[in-house]
């Protein structure tokens, strides 16, 4: 019997991604200074930006479609695993449960998001997603000493099991309905027989287990809980790739294989956005745990990157990746901020930053400015680029309603900032520097404010 | 109509053991209940004329993973379940989203329409045998799964001894 041998060229991104993680895993015998591993996870990260933009076309049988779309999606990842290695060093160090397994889980993690955003196969899309959820899943739990880490592994294993049930339900509708798997195929076999009740049925279990990844309500629940008690490296990546991956693969389905039933899906979605900015924006009013704060504010940008989608329009569409891809610059920015801190888990612990620890307070305050969407900073371009797009596309009324919240949401973020500029320090400040977290919070908060002035380096 | 009726008592009585699995207070009876629990869905594999699946389900889920559960049970020397107050207290909620589920099922699964049919038809797995045409799929069409699947299945591996062992 014949097998021919599949084309590798516009999977060689994944390809390098995933055996890097498989050297990682063995390298890690070998070292005992962890932060090699680290510098290995950067180089990789490079060699597939190098990669990428050669990687173009289908392969494996059409299972597998490298485009602009995913491409941007992958450019995303790679800021989020560059970034995330380098938050990550000092951080295990700093708690003496130093692990090298946690830069090739990182790595793994990245290649199931980067299968997701190229598959054009259920299948894969479903193997992609439960690639990244099992990794992140472990990595939630690393510090194994601590109750609050255990209970978020935990927690996130046993929600994200159940939503991966429901991705398998309404895959498996679809498929005895249409025989296939192919997204595309889906689509064309809806243009012709037209949609069904069934049709729809699947349609809402696929959303749903897609709302799950993205943390959007009813389906934020893990979120708080899981965001608390991880390492916040870990947090910090998780808030930001597999949200984008969840984006990603929610554009393809419902733009392509659903695009026939637009007017279901947009009414489905409407009322998930206005309910994730909702309880988003109102729960994080009353957190004082930095972490919890940030992950409520983390379900209110899911709920403002919805809105693109929601927009039915390219325009809409490259809005929300645009979103992703300064959402993943600010986010783990601010996270920079909460790992430098040696004693930063209460928002009160900021009280007086200004005055001990100037730089820091600065930096904290642009990425504050730029979550709440304050001009000139990076934040500000994404909202008004998905709120252009919505408006556009006639959803004014929608715009309103976010306006509305976003305004809401600037008590919970310059309450950070008054703490740190406006109240005197309880105790001193005490702060752990490194070589690689100064470096991390320069990257950001230069993206952040350079964006905020030239939009044009990332919105095409 | 006799494997409308197979079928019926399969349906039903996968749906009794699913219950009687997470409500059992003895987690040993919920493994048992399990067990019986798989080899109906092993049947229900042979009415697809899927012989190579029904072996395999009985092989490693009733075999293999069974044997695991208990050993699990036996090691951590659970005879009750614990008793711990809920974490919900709004079961009227869940109830209520439940019913509303199980109604959109119901609706819609009315009109279900068959897709086309594959290529895979019974004739032709009879001809070719049900574990060859499985094979020769896996290593051909669907080799890229298959290859994520092998990465997923080393994260698990891996994940577990990350989370399990001594420092």
């Amino acid at each position: 019997m014949n097998i021919p041998f599949p084309d590798l060229t516009p999977a060689m991104p994944e390809v390098i991604m995933t055996s890097a993680a498989v050297l990682l895993l063995m390298l890690d015998l070998c070292f005992k200074n962890k932060a090699l591993l680290a510098l290995a996870g950067v180089i990789t990260a490079g060699a597939v930006l190098y990669f990428l933009p050669v990687s173009m076309g289908e392969t494996f049988g059409g299972m597998f479609i490298s485009d602009r779309y995913s491409l941007y999606f992958k450019f995303i990842f790679m800021v989020n695993l560059i970034l995330t290695i380098l938050i990550s060093i000092k951080y295990f160090q700093k708690q003496d449960e130093e692990t090298g397994e946690h830069f090739s889980l990182l790595l793994f993690a990245t290649s199931g998001m980067m299968i997701m955003a190229s598959a054009k196969d259920l299948i894969v899309l479903y193997l992609g997603l439960e690639l990244m959820a099992l990794s992140t899943y472990v990595m939630a739990g690393l510090r194994r000493q601590n109750i609050k880490s255990n209970e978020a592994a935990l927690k996130y294993f046993l929600l994200g099991a159940f939503s991966s049930a429901l991705l398998l339900y309404g895959i498996s509708l679809l498929y005895g309905m249409t025989t296939t798997t192919d997204i595309y195929a889906i689509a064309d076999h809806i243009n012709e027989i037209g949609s069904t009740h069934a049709f729809t049925a699947a349609m809402v279990l696929i959303i749903s287990a897609f709302a799950f990844k993205i943390a959007a309500v009813p389906f934020h629940m893990w979120a708080p809980d899981v965001y608390e008690g991880a390492p916040s490296p870990v947090t910090a990546f998780m808030s930001v790739g597999p949200k984008a991956a969840g984006f990603a693969v929610m554009g393809r389905v419902l733009f392509v294989a659903f695009s026939e039933v637009q007017a279901d899906w947009t009414a489905i979605l409407i009322g998930i956005s206005i309910a994730t900015m909702a309880a988003g924006n109102i729960l994080a009013l009353v957190q004082t745990n930095i972490k919890r704060m940030l992950a409520y504010s983390s379900v209110a940008h899911a709920g403002y990157a919805l809105i693109g989608i929601i927009a039915g329009t390219d325009e809409g569409l490259n809005a929300m990746m645009a979103y992703m891809m300064i959402y993943a610059f600010m986010n783990i920015g601010a996270f920079a901020i909460v790992i430098l801190m040696n004693k930063g888990k209460e928002i009160s612990d900021y009280e007086g930053l200004s005055k001990e620890r100037p730089v820091a307070a600065l930096l904290m305050l642009i990425f504050m400015f730029s979550l709440t969407g304050i001009p000139p900073t990076a934040g500000f371009i994404g909202k008004f680029n998905i709120f252009l797009a919505a408006v556009e596309a006639g959803y004014a009324w929608l715009v309103i309603i976010a306006v509305i919240f976003s305004a809401m949401s600037a008590y919970y973020y310059l309450r950070v900032v008054r703490n740190m500029y406006m109240r005197e320090a309880k105790a001193p400040v005490i702060i752990t520097r490194s070589l690689t977290l100064d470096f991390a919070l320069l990257i950001t908060a230069v993206m952040v404010v350079l964006i905020g002035i030239l939009p044009s380096i990332i919105v095409r | 109509m006799t494997p409308k009726i197979f079928f019926i008592y399969f349906a039903i009585s996968m749906t009794f053991m699913s219950v009687m699995v997470i409500t059992r207070r003895n987690p040993v009876h919920s493994v048992l209940w399990m067990i019986g629990l798989f080899f109906h869905i092993a049947a229900v594999y042979l009415f697809l004329n899927a012989e190579f699946l029904a072996a395999v389900q009985i092989i490693l889920y009733a075999g293999a993973i069974m044997v695991l559960f208990l050993f699990v049970i036996m090691m951590l020397n659970l005879k009750e379940e614990v008793v711990a107050p809920r974490f919900i207290g709004e079961w009227p909620i869940g109830v209520a989203l439940g019913i509303a589920i199980i109604t959109m099922i119901i609706y819609s699964v009315f009109t279900i329409q068959p897709g086309p049919v594959g290529e895979h038809t019974i004739e032709a797995i009879q001809k070719t045998t049900h574990a060859k045409a499985i094979g020769s799929l896996l290593y051909t069409k669907y080799i890229f799964p298959f290859e994520i699947a092998s990465l997923v299945l080393l994260v698990a591996v891996v994940g577990a001894i990350v989370l399990a062992k001594k420092r």
